[in-house]
């Protein structure tokens, strides 16, 4: 029922709202709590296991009953939710229910640094934040409330804040937030905080020098049977709706209690004339033992065998300071006998708790943890109301012998909810101490992690979702590709064309098209996304050598070579093709996907370890566009593009590099292969890309050139062996087991050449890289399909292998794939079985290599 | 946590990425090693409750190793 008078509401707007469906009317400056206990709601949700009927039980964060969701947003509390026109909530049984529509709300992150961070806009924290301004710091103030106050916004006459509000923010430096939880306390004085706006939220990330934790203490419920049922509610929060709300939750209250605070409580009724049938003070030996009551909640209470009626029991057991920031940054807490409670004690540098927080209450309590069970049952003995876990659950896991809160929490669940137990951690500590015979602060809490309060993932990605979820990268030619309705792939993060469909054809009808022109015509490709890495300086050579697996003391200017990279534990780490570009100048490519792995590699070797090697490394990715001319055909449209070269095989062999021109366009060519076919590879600056591209499609449009995506790519070069770093290799993978020894210098050392020397590295059963032929040549295999010995489906079968790359090939005219398959050079001509869930597929094991094994396309 | 980078002074833990302990370095004779001195130097790493020097790589920032002494109980810092 809502007061004639008085409040902190605006009763001159009043707004509509609907709760479960019904309309109901409540003012600006409620909450949906309230405005509830304003229509008189009394049962607003059911418990999770139990489905009691249960109404609201605090007036703030804590609130372990009012689960209700607004629109697209689940799981919030009715204490927290400020009331809006229109408003649509429902109860909720102790989940909510995602929806996926997007009901435009908006997230975004804001930054912020300062000397001073003040959580908590009562007395103190206003106090603190005044004293940091006045000393010319940067401050920050946040509260969770809709305004500042704290505690004193439950007075009857708050303490007036307007005045000195308006002193700090005549401060430029002083940034007050209203509406901000701040919920994570992380290492060197990170602070997290959900700021609630009107179309959204917004997440602050603030680094503070210092930290003042001014976040006051929450009221304890005490236990007893029954002590769950609507009308039951923490005294303070009766106070807070009566003084702050102008709302009376009941017209017959009991007040249950053990210690001096609820003094105030007795008056506040009082004055406004709400009948106290009794005043039950654990201090003088009484205590409500049980309580009656119906679908709508309490209807009385039993003390010393009598019913008293009523239709409110505030109850309170003391005070628990706030101290889930403090305890998450680190900070260690003591049990304090005075206060029953769990206080700050040794904590972080530069984070400081003040007020009730620190355990700053003026009180007079004496601990009564548990009313005794009149008849032995403690069924009904709720400790953790959103978890519904009664004082017969503690019972039955310290009967299982669990002694530590830890265990009995993930036992019950208890604490578990999205309350994450506020109002019952230091009960449970408690009872568990009373029932094992520990002390309260022997027992100790469980541990409080971040998030304080619940957090959505929407506040978590803010603007990075969708379009922005990733920086998108992308060649100086993907105007074109978009224009020619490519499909892409994402590679890390660049976007490459994975086919290019004509028509409605299929990706495989594309596939198969795109490598037969590269077989048998002219394809292009565009490798701009390869990673590039210049080299220079007088020990470039050097620095080279002692990373790569080969030697590239022979490679003279002007000629390129395939290198292999090693971890320290002898695993293929990258590849790519080294170029010598000049005396003392190299160029290594890397995949596409590595390329800033293996800067880093380059980095880490020359900073931490050779720091007598005179060598420069720099990123070069993007400051070439490359593009790749492949097949048969392909020096026809060199030749036209750059008349003045010599292209013959001999002026022009497999691996040397040229500088050329064509019309005005400078580009270095250079004559490498990753399909196994005469190809050429084009690098010009990245401004030239696209017309150089341009410029290819036309001198080769007499060749019905065609452009083709990564998976012909993939296609080409898995007939022709050669293998893609992460797709055959996964770091466990050496260059032996690849067959690769060609590759191996015996001569050098290279980081990870002892390594291959190991016992477990020259297994002779290791995976070793292997071609499948299925026998049926229709057959397509799945990537990571694993191969058995026995054409068995069911376990026990040992796998030996996995397949890597499963493709379509037109050259061959039937499906082929790579695999790792145990001593599987030693099993070439042998049949390997494929288990498929429902049927099992059979194939060949071949040498890894399908097409042209002599060389004789690449080198013509 | 802020790591203090010798260049660029405290940053963000997410412009760097970790290097592991500090002060392992490469054998300058790897072949002379022994298979268990070898395995010893790839795989074996302290983990101390307490001070610890460890390497950072400042990879979003001026990319310059260094090295630091956090104490992994309370995460301070000492360059």
């Amino acid at each position: 029922m809502r007061l004639a008078s008085g409040g902190r509401i605006d009763r001159g707007r009043r707004l509509n709202f609907s709760f479960d469906g019904r309309t109901l009317e409540g003012y600006a400056g409620d909450t949906l709590a309230s405005a509830l206990l304003a229509n008189d709601v009394r049962v607003v949700t059911r418990s999770i296991t139990h489905g009691r009927p249960r109404g609201i039980f605090s007036a703030g964060i804590e609130e372990p009953n009012a689960l209700i969701q607004v629109g697209a947003e689940p799981m919030l509390r009715a204490t927290q939710v400020e009331l809006l026109d229109n408003l649509r909530a429902t109860g909720l049984t102790g989940r909510g229910r995602a929806v996926v529509a997007d009901d435009g709300a908006r997230f975004d992150k804001r930054y912020a640094h300062c000397e001073v961070l003040v959580v908590g806009g009562g007395s103190h924290g206003i106090a603190a934040a005044v004293s940091a301004a006045r000393s010319g710091d940067r401050v920050i103030l946040m509260d969770e409330q809709n305004e500042m106050g704290g505690r004193s916004l439950a007075e009857r006459s708050p303490t007036p804040t307007a005045s000195i509000l308006a002193s700090l923010t005549s401060f430029a430096e002083v940034q007050l937030l209203s509406r901000t939880t701040a919920f994570g306390l992380y290492d060197h004085n990170l602070a997290l905080a959900a700021e609630r706006r009107p179309d959204g939220q917004r997440l602050w990330q603030v680094r503070a020098k210092r930290v003042v934790l001014a976040t006051g203490a929450h009221e304890r419920p005490l236990v007893f049977a029954n002590n769950d049922r609507p009308g039951v509610m923490l005294a303070g929060a009766v106070r807070t709706y009566l003084n702050r709300y102008a709302v009376i939750p009941g017209r017959r209250a009991v007040v249950f209690t053990n210690n001096d605070s609820t003094d105030r409580l007795v008056a506040d009724l009082r004055a406004v004339g709400i009948e106290i049938a009794a005043l039950i003070d654990a201090r003088d030996g009484k205590v409500v033992s049980d309580t009656e009551g119906d679908e709508r909640g309490i209807t009385g209470v039993i003390v010393g065998g009598q019913r008293i009626d009523c239709d409110l029991l505030c109850v309170s057991g003391g005070f628990n300071p706030t101290v889930h920031l403090f305890s998450q940054a680190g900070g260690r807490l003591r049990y304090d006998q005075r206060l029953t409670g769990f206080i700050p004690d040794d904590g972080p540098p530069d984070v400081e708790v003040v007020g009730r927080a620190a355990g700053d209450l003026e009180i007079s309590v004496e601990p009564s943890w548990l009313v005794p069970a009149v008849n032995g049952d403690y069924s009904n003995h709720f400790i953790d109301l959103e978890r519904d876990v009664t004082v017969a659950d503690l019972r039955r896991a310290l009967g299982t012998g669990m002694r530590s809160v830890e265990h009995v929490k993930r036992y019950t669940t208890i604490g578990t909810g999205s309350d994450q137990g506020k109002t019952a951690g230091v009960n449970e500590a408690a009872i568990i101490g009373m029932l094992t015979g520990q002390p309260v602060g022997g027992v100790g809490t469980t541990t409080y992690r971040p998030p304080y309060v619940p957090v959505s993932f929407s506040l978590m990605a803010g603007r990075n979702r969708g379009d922005l979820f990733d920086p998108v990268r992308v060649t100086a030619i993907h105007s074109w590709h978009v224009a020619r309705a490519a499909h892409f792939e994402n590679v890390g993060q660049w976007k490459r064309p994975w086919y290019f469909p004509r028509g409605d054809e299929t990706i495989e009808a594309a596939v198969l098209r795109e490598c037969r022109a590269a077989r048998e015509g002219v394809g292009v490709m565009d490798v701009s996304t390869l990673g590039k890495i210049d080299i220079q300086g007088p020990d470039a050579l050097t620095f080279i050598n002692r990373l790569y697996t080969n030697a590239f003391d022979t490679l003279v200017v002007g000629m390129c070579r395939y290198g292999l990279l090693c971890r320290a534990d002898g695993m293929v780490f990258d590849d790519g093709v080294v170029m010598h570009l000049a005396e003392n100048h190299y160029l290594a490519t890397t995949t596409t996907g590595g390329a800033a792995a293996v800067l880093d590699w380059f980095e880490e070797w020359l900073q931490t370890e050779w720091t007598d090697l005179r060598v420069r490394c720099t990123s070069v990715t993007d400051h070439w566009a490359a593009l790749a001319v492949v097949g048969p055909r392909s020096r026809d449209v060199i030749a036209r593009l750059f008349p003045e070269l010599a292209v013959d095989t001999h002026a022009f062999s497999f691996l040397a590099v040229r500088e050329g021109e064509t019309r005005g366009i400078p580009v270095r060519l250079h004559r490498i292969t990753f399909s196994g076919e005469l190809a050429y590879e084009l690098w010009t600056p990245n401004w030239y890309g696209l017309a150089l591209w341009e410029l290819i499609m036309e001198a080769g449009k007499p060749l019905e050139i065609t452009p083709y995506g990564t998976e012909a790519m993939h296609v080409l070069r898995a007939e022709k062996g050669y293998i893609i770093v992460g797709q055959e290799t996964d770091g466990t993978v050496t260059p032996h087991d690849l067959g690769m020894s060609w590759i191996v210098s015996k001569k050098k050392d290279f980081v990870g050449k002892r390594s291959l020397r190991r016992p477990d590295t020259s297994r002779a059963d290791r995976r070793q890289l292997v071609g499948l032929l299925p026998l049926d040549h229709g057959e397509r295999l799945p990537e990571g399909a694993q191969l058995t010995l026995e054409p068995r489906n069911e376990p026990p079968v040992e796998m030996v292998g996995h397949v890597t790359s499963s493709y379509r090939s037109a050259a061959l005219e039937r499906t082929f794939a790579l695999a790792m398959l145990k001593a599987g050079r030693d099993r070439i001509g042998q049949t390997v079985y494929v288990p498929l869930g429902d049927r099992i597929a059979a194939a060949t094991v071949t040498e890894p290599i399908f097409w042209d094994r002599e060389n004789v396309r690449r080198d013509s | 946590m802020l790591v203090p980078c010798p260049w660029c002074g405290e940053r963000e833990e997410g412009e760097f990425k970790y290097g592991g302990a500090a002060g392992i370095a490469y054998p300058a004779l790897p072949e002379a090693a022994s298979d268990t001195e070898w395995a010893r130097y790839l795989f074996h790493r302290p983990n101390p409750k307490g001070p610890f020097k460890e390497r950072w790589y400042h990879s979003a920032g001026c990319r310059r190793w260094f090295t630091v002494t956090r104490d992994t109980v309370t995460h301070r810092i000492n360059p």
